[in-house]
């Protein structure tokens, strides 16, 4: 019964549900182990991938949205209101601080980039993607910072560990997370969460 | 020393402004690679020397800014003098504090790259956020108010006492020195989610938990100015049922971004 329709069903909770649907959410509504929800998921996906398909299923923070697909970008812009400007490269430098070395304080941040990262700090706190994570023990007990959701759901990344893999220095082995050891090739990370290149998680047997 | 001619890498008209650099280590760095000097080894003279030169129209900037290239061209004049010193005799050679004082460039290098580093990791996020400008979610909002018409414009008290509810919930109250938070910007946030969210924004989703006061308090007043812009509207389904805030379908000119007078 429920294999009938499972994927209609998924179907309908991603576009109902208000914000990224995890997987264990999926099998509890549908009353499915989280494996079989993922294989659900893994079908609908493909049917996505048909062409003709203006929506596909990306998987971020934490859970699995709805997306329009980029090539269409252009004609949902003329319904809905742009998005606004992206990040200004300061803003992007201090954030992609925040990200790596979370949780962080301003001084620390003001030590890498070697300017003064009020204002920036504040507009990104507006924008709600990073937010306050108390404070650190020592003198002034400074404020620390770390990323949100919506940080997440803004890059479209499915979790922290997705960031984006950069060099690691050896010199000083705490000053950045460690690379992701599959993507140590350097390249070809971006895809991945459409599962569109040789997805690794083809084991959906 | 007047190597200023003919500093490699530079060509006739070629003039790189200071405001297009992020700080001092960002004009730093350049240097570096238009010099394509080693990081671990840098020429220190030779950098000192284009860092100077190219601060010369230091007086560009606002002093907070123009003080922090000072700052660094002060670290560098040290840095270079402290080369030209003998070194003092080594005690020990395990220790790895003590090596670290052995060269004066050390800090520096560290914190370049670190810089670095992490402006490589921003041009990544940079490739990502344009790859999400041109994806559209459902937008985020609750459940969209089927069925009969719901009730429009509210009253203003309806508003007020929606709010005073949210300011009585479990907020952890936390007394941040002066945080500023301007108005314009709140506006324009609010603005910016309402155009996401075709079916609304429930109200109390607007305010951020873990906020401090004064954003509820700015929030709510960046939300009665779009209302009274006509922008926003605030829709009420049923009595004591959630007030769900929109996009004014009313005015067609969303590109004027201004904030009117005040």
């Amino acid at each position: 019964m429920i294999w009938n329709h499972g994927t209609a069903i998924l179907e309908a909770l991603l576009l109902a549900s208000p914000e990224p649907l995890s997987l264990k959410r999926i099998a509890e509504v549908i009353g499915l182990e989280e494996r079989e929800a993922r294989i659900l998921l893994e079908d609908l996906r493909r049917q996505y991938e048909e062409p003709g398909r203006g929506i596909c299923i990306r998987e971020m923070a934490g859970g699995y949205v709805l997306t329009t697909r980029p090539e269409y970008a252009d004609y949902v812009e003329r319904l809905l209101q742009p998005k606004a400007r992206g990040l200004s490269h300061a803003a992007l430098e201090t954030l992609a601080i925040i990200a790596y070395r979370q949780p962080v304080t301003k001084p620390e941040i003001e030590g890498v980039r070697g300017v003064k990262v009020d204002r920036i700090v504040e507009s990104l706190l507006e924008r709600r993607l990073i937010r306050e994570m108390g404070r650190k023990e020592g003198p002034g007990r400074p404020v620390l910072y770390g990323t949100t959701q919506e940080f997440l759901q803004y890059f479209g990344l499915k979790d922290l560990s997705e960031l984006p893999p950069v060099a690691v220095d050896n010199s000083d082995p705490g000053l950045i997370l460690k690379r992701r050891e599959e993507a140590a090739g350097g390249s070809g990370d971006r895809a991945d969460a459409q599962g569109e290149s040789q997805p690794e998680q083809s084991e959906a047997e | 020393m007047g190597t200023s001619g003919q500093i490699p890498g530079r060509t006739e008209g070629y003039r790189v402004h200071l405001e297009n650099f992020d700080g001092p280590l960002d004009l730093l760095l350049h240097l570096i690679r238009r010099s394509e000097m080693n990081i671990y080894d840098i020429p220190i003279a030779q950098i000192t020397e284009q860092y100077l030169e190219m601060i010369q129209d230091l007086d560009d900037l606002d002093i907070d800014r123009a003080s922090e290239f000072l700052v660094m061209a002060a670290t560098l004049l040290g840095i270079k003098s402290r080369m030209l010193l003998p070194k003092p005799p080594r005690l020990t050679d395990d220790l790895p504090d003590e090596e670290a004082e052995a060269d004066p460039r050390e800090e520096l290098v560290r914190q370049l790259v670190a810089y670095s580093q992490f402006k490589e990791a921003a041009e990544a996020l940079r490739a990502r956020e344009q790859e999400m400008a041109r994806i559209y979610t459902r937008g985020f909002f609750a459940e969209e108010p089927g069925g009969p018409p719901p009730l429009q414009g509210l009253t203003l008290e309806d508003l007020v006492r929606a709010f005073q509810e949210v300011l009585k919930e479990e907020w952890n109250w936390r007394e941040v020195p002066r945080e500023e938070i301007p108005l314009r910007e709140k506006v324009r946030e609010i603005s910016f989610l309402l155009g996401r969210s075709p079916g609304g924004i429930r109200f109390r989703d607007l305010f951020t938990r873990g906020g401090s006061r004064r954003e509820v308090v700015v929030t709510f007043l960046a939300l009665l100015e779009l209302m009274r812009r006509g922008r926003a509207v605030a829709v009420q389904e049923g009595l004591f049922g959630e007030i769900l805030i929109r996009r004014s379908e009313a005015s067609p000119r969303a590109s004027s971004e201004g904030m009117a007078e005040v």
